[in-house]
């Protein structure tokens, strides 16, 4: 130390003078004001990461089970039956023309195709088993109409024009009650899904509590100087907040990455497996087992929202505690 | 040395006190009143100190004078302001005016020495740099130039004390607080720092260093507070 005059921290320094020796390069600035690498800070990025893991997966696997839904329903929405019953002293044949003439002749009707005796009979084998002479019962016939992807028309006028020409003999059937049978379980599905990652967010945000409990407890000593050195609140708030921020930034994005990996892994996989003898009835169930795009960006918005959760958390509780 | 008879500044009269204590006592929870009735001023631009004996109360005046600690009675005021009920935001803006050395130094260990002494600047949420040749300056000057990049855990006793001086001085405070601040030094780093103190003085800052070592005060002439069984007696 020298003896001279103190330098008048008022001033801005002349570091310009030929004198003065360069300011060091390597010279740090600006570390972060709450000590970060600690075990604690690697447990919560650790329990962060899992928690976003299992919400993620959760998340992915509501998507799956609402697009496979959305498939089923598309498919099924597609198509309404015509069904023609057999009549006593009425040719079925006969009736069976005049309902296909009178749904083709319907606007907004793409296609019919008519199900012939042997294709009705064969329908019902699941139930009653074959080499059965089904001549002897009253086996309906059935016209699937195909509707135009783009709009749907309308049913109810076919419906009452049906049943003005053909009474008591045709009925259509819009599939109204499986449609909204897949909608509800869609919207179970995804209502479960959205609770799970509320649940799961709600679990994130406690254990930040109490990790930001345990930092502000164990940086007693650095709170107490910032606020000597003249640091506010909103300050103090900001710094642990900015420290979980990128903790919960860490364990969201380690959990999202892993629930991104696994769900390409098992939509490998589940293409693998449709090649094999199962593969059928696996695309019938789970479609084709690919979350898409939107499923994707449903996992990486959740790793981001459980790192924001984790800021915000700590920084109300941060407040809360210096109060 | 601007060492007036009761406010410690010649300047007494003209200007309202740094510091008013009026009838402040002090106990920690049930315990027995650490101050009691304790009265005093401390004037714009005055040198003084704080004495007396371990346990006497000195730090839990300068904790006083600091805001960390409310009086259980009597009335603190700070830069003319009484601060019983004082907001947050105007508790910030006060202690923004002083500058504090703790006995124990109260370095941040996780932050190199420039990081320390930079702390009131980068609180303010300052440019880094726009001070970072101030805090430079001041480095070398007391010393540090070559120990800027060094954690505090890595300092000697008296690096830490100049650094948490230096850290105390940075933001050019109207009022220093002073804990033993040549209590881990020897004889002649304690005059030095003595004399950095009075320079700050001459400058414009008023001084209140609290310490024991009378071989120190009787190198100034200047206003001693004397605190003994919790009361408080001025000295000159």
């Amino acid at each position: 130390m020298n003896e001279a005059r103190p330098p008048a921290p008022a001033r801005p320094a002349k570091a310009s003078e030929p004198s003065e020796p360069p300011l060091p390069a390597n010279l740090r600035r600006n570390a972060p004001l709450v000590p970060t690498d600690s075990a604690a800070s690697r447990a919560l990025a650790a329990v962060i990461a899992i928690l976003t893991f299992l919400a993620a997966l959760c998340a992915g696997a509501a998507e799956i089970a609402v697009s496979s839904a959305g498939q089923w329903q598309g498919s099924v929405a597609q198509e309404v039956t015509v069904q023609v019953r057999p009549g006593a002293g009425r040719d079925i044949e006969a009736d069976v023309k005049r309902a296909e003439a009178i749904a083709r002749a319907h606007p907004g009707i793409a296609g019919a195709r008519v199900f012939s005796k042997a294709e009705s009979e064969r329908l019902l084998e699941p139930w009653l088993g074959s080499g059965l002479d089904l001549s002897d019962l009253p086996v309906p016939r059935l016209i699937a109409l195909t509707l135009p992807p783009e709009a749907r028309p309308d049913l109810s006028s076919l419906r009452t024009a049906l049943t003005e020409a053909l009474p008591g003999v045709a009925s259509l059937d819009d599939h109204a009650l499986w449609l909204q049978r897949l909608s509800v379980m869609a919207n179970t599905l995804a209502g479960i899904g959205i609770g799970v990652v509320a649940l799961v967010l709600i679990a994130t945000g406690l254990a930040v509590v109490f990790a930001t409990r345990g930092a502000m407890a164990g940086n007693r000593e650095v709170v107490e100087v910032l606020h000597f050195v003249g640091a506010d609140d909103a300050y103090i708030a900001k710094a642990f907040q900015s420290r979980f921020f990128r903790l919960g930034l860490r364990g969201g994005a380690l959990g999202a990455g892993a629930a991104l990996l696994v769900c390409a892994l098992a939509g490998l996989a589940a293409r693998a497996w449709r090649s094999g003898p199962a593969g059928e009835e696996i695309a019938a169930l789970f479609g084709t087992f690919q979350i898409g795009w939107q499923g994707y960006a449903v996992i990486v918005a959740i790793g981001a929202i459980a790192s924001v959760v984790t800021a915000i958390v700590s920084r109300v509780t941060v407040r809360h505690f210096l109060r | 040395m601007s060492a007036g008879k009761n406010t410690g500044s010649l300047l007494s009269g003209a200007q309202e006190p740094v510091v008013r204590f009026e009838g402040v006592g002090m106990r920690y929870g049930l315990g027995s009143e650490v101050l009691s009735d304790v009265s005093f001023e401390i004037a714009p631009h005055s040198f003084q100190f704080l004495t007396g004996p371990s346990g006497a109360g000195k730090t839990t005046l300068l904790r006083l004078i600091l805001l960390s600690v409310k009086p259980t009675r009597g009335l603190v005021s700070v830069f003319g302001e009484e601060v019983s009920g004082i907001s947050n935001e105007a508790l910030t803006g006060l202690r923004r005016r002083m500058g504090v050395v703790f006995q124990d130094f109260r370095l941040l260990d996780h932050l190199t020495t420039y990081e320390n002494v930079a702390l009131p600047l980068r609180v303010q949420e300052r440019a880094e740099a726009s001070y970072r040749a101030e805090v430079v300056e001041l480095l070398r000057w007391v010393g540090l130039g070559e120990r800027m990049h060094v954690l505090p855990p890595l300092l000697s006793g008296g690096e830490k004390q100049r650094a948490a001086i230096a850290r105390a001085l940075i933001a050019r405070p109207e009022l220093l607080l002073a804990d033993e601040p040549t209590g881990n030094v020897d004889p002649s780093l304690a005059r030095r720092l003595l004399r950095l103190f009075m320079e700050l003085n001459r400058l414009g800052t008023s001084v209140l260093i609290a310490t024991h070592d009378y071989g120190l005060m009787d190198l100034v002439d200047a206003r001693r507070m004397v605190l003994g069984e919790g009361r408080l007696r001025i000295e000159n």
